[in-house]
């Protein structure tokens, strides 16, 4: 009976401990493929250049080149979703009935439930024509419609995680400023916002690491086209676009050019989880605010 | 009043942008319904993929949808599951413990392309033997990595609310750790569990990228035979299929990515009301 229960635990045990492997396979995966391409192409060539064409015959790897497109890309998410985010968070935190509250938010969480593939669909089909009306000029693939898109499909995680912050700032500090004569607006943005400051900072990081990894809108609708331009209006390729570009293709497994994927992913990865680890750290120095 | 128009504007703002977000997802039903709907017919449910527009079709990519379900479904939910019991029930609070839950909390932060790319490399190339290399098999092992996170947290949740006295009285009577955990908490948790791995799993038919990383195919026109070999056959679904015709300028090819886009979503809505049914109907509340 007691070696029983023993196995049982064991199981469960390795089980828990899969999660581990998996991290630690990613790692694995990409600094093993990334040390083989490093070795071809040195680091320093791959940090400087200012071209990107690991497809065509005068090769160029310059990883500034997707940065730069996915940098755009995020930015503008994040201009679309951080003022309506936060907004939002401020309606259901301290106007919305807590009736009106408890409709709002899943309602605003449908948003994040929806594939990227649909929500590409979406920027290139809806919002790309709809641009041209207003800025004739804009090419059919283009970093500020795919940018807008992304920006609504993360406004949910953003709205979401700053309510909380907000909702946690203590009634006593809110009851103080309107026992000074003070409006809901002047509350907020003199006391609530400020206590709450480091949980929406953390929300708006977790927001950036989003649309950072986000594949499936800037594929679809911000092209595959190699650029280092911050202009919006032009088709760009984010790092993740390429990973899907060089997906679809033909390119033969080990081959220099699909190691290249492999470089890319450890860059994403590794600015990705700086960020992470930033809008970690800020959560829990808010938790603490919270005695 | 100065500060009175300035509150009013303010609320209207906040309220404003509260509302954008909702009336965006409301366009955009709009759009693709008015798009894929006249499209949608059940021939287009039952025919396979063509160059002609008008024949094409979403059968392969509805099967290997529900092919890709079915199968993340066995590996994640009985891998996720005892992975939550062993960090809620056995887990002392030490290193290895602790090790374990930040992971899981760093996990959910990695971009779903990034595990495509773990999934061509284990379970595509160095796995091929068994998983036949850009199968559905791989497409599903790579898919279960991808949803396990959200099935521990849920399963996790689920079991946390299970109140102590239920497992005391196990105690009680004698029974074993594992006595207790199956015939005591499971079946307490179990609708908790149930509707975290519903959603784990919507999130599952959803995702396109870590499948393209993995080489899921968009022209697949047959369907797996009704074998073990189906596992190890090439694969297409739902998403795959939309990104595919998309891509292409057609206009004609766009109204099928609508169309299908329309099945998608009815898919994805009838999980989730089965995920909320689940929770209403089988919830036990303790005093």
């Amino acid at each position: 009976m007691k070696w029983r229960e023993k196995a049982i635990e064991g199981i469960f045990a390795l089980c828990a401990s899969i999660s581990i492997f998996t991290t630690l396979g990613v790692i694995a995966i990409l600094l093993f493929e990334s040390i083989a391409f490093f070795r071809k192409v040195p680091i320093i060539r791959f940090l400087t250049e200012t071209q990107w064409t690991p497809l065509f015959a005068k090769k160029h790897f310059g990883i500034i080149v997707l940065g730069s497109a996915t940098f755009l890309t995020t930015v503008i998410a994040m201009a679309v979703a951080l003022p309506l985010g936060l907004m939002a968070a401020v309606y259901m935190s301290e106007y919305a009935s807590e009736r009106a509250r408890r409709i709002l938010k899943p309602c605003l969480e449908i948003l994040a439930g929806i594939p990227t593939v649909v929500y590409g669909y979406f920027a290139l089909l809806f919002v790309t024509p709809l641009l041209k009306k207003v800025i004739p000029s804009i090419s059919g693939f283009n970093a500020l419609s795919a940018g807008i898109v992304m920006g609504i499909m993360i406004l949910p995680t953003v709205a979401s995680l700053s309510e909380d912050a907000l909702y946690a700032v203590p009634r006593s500090l809110r009851e103080g400023a309107y026992a000074l004569g003070a409006s809901t607006r002047q509350v907020v943005t003199g006391v609530v916002i400020p206590a709450a400051f480091s949980g929406i900072m953390a929300s708006f990081i977790l927001g950036v690491s989003r649309a950072l990894g986000e594949t499936m809108i800037v594929a679809i609708a911000a092209g595959q086209t190699p650029r280092l331009t911050l202009n919006p209006l032009v088709p760009i390729e984010t790092m993740t676009a390429y990973i899907v570009q060089v997906s679809l293709g033909d390119v033969p497994t080990g081959s220099l050019e699909f190691r290249t994927i492999f470089a890319v992913g450890l860059t994403l990865f590794v600015i990705n989880m700086t960020f992470n680890v930033l809008s970690y750290w800020l959560a829990s120095r808010q938790r603490r605010f919270k005695l | 009043m100065k500060e009175r128009w300035l509150e009013r504007l303010f609320k209207a703002l906040t309220f404003i942008s509260t509302i954008i977000g909702l009336l965006v997802l409301v366009i955009l039903l709009i759009d693709v319904l008015k798009d894929g709907l006249p499209r949608l017919s059940w021939k287009f449910i039952t025919s396979f993929p063509s160059r002609n527009p008008d024949e094409a079709g979403i059968l392969p990519a509805l099967v290997g949808s529900a092919m890709l379900l079915i199968l993340t479904a066995l590996f994640a939910f009985p891998i996720g599951v005892a992975a939550g019991i062993y960090l809620e029930e056995y887990a002392s609070d030490n290193l290895f413990t602790r090790l374990i839950e930040i992971n899981i909390a760093n996990l959910a932060g990695i971009p779903s392309i990034i595990y495509g790319l773990l999934g061509l490399e284990i379970f595509v190339r160095a796995l091929r033997g068994i998983t036949g290399g850009r199968s559905i098999f791989s497409g599903a092992l790579t898919m279960s990595l991808l949803v396990l996170p959200i099935i521990i947290v849920s399963s996790r949740e689920a079991i946390r609310a299970v109140p102590r006295s239920i497992r005391e009285a196990g105690y009680a009577l004698g029974a074993t750790k594992w006595q207790v955990v199956r015939d005591q908490i499971l079946p307490v948790a179990m609708p908790g569990i149930l509707t975290g791995t519903i959603l784990a799993l919507s999130r599952a038919i959803g995702e396109t990228a870590p499948l393209i990383t993995i080489g899921a195919l968009a022209y697949i026109a047959f369907l797996p035979p009704l074998s073990l070999k189906a596992l190890q056959s090439p694969f297409t679904v739902l998403p795959i299929q939309i990104f595919n015709w998309v891509s292409r300028p057609q206009e004609a090819f766009h109204a099928n990515a609508a169309a299908a886009i329309i099945v998608l979503l009815v898919l994805l809505l009838s999980m989730n009301a089965a995920a909320i049914y689940l929770r209403n109907r089988f919830q036990v509340r303790f005093e």
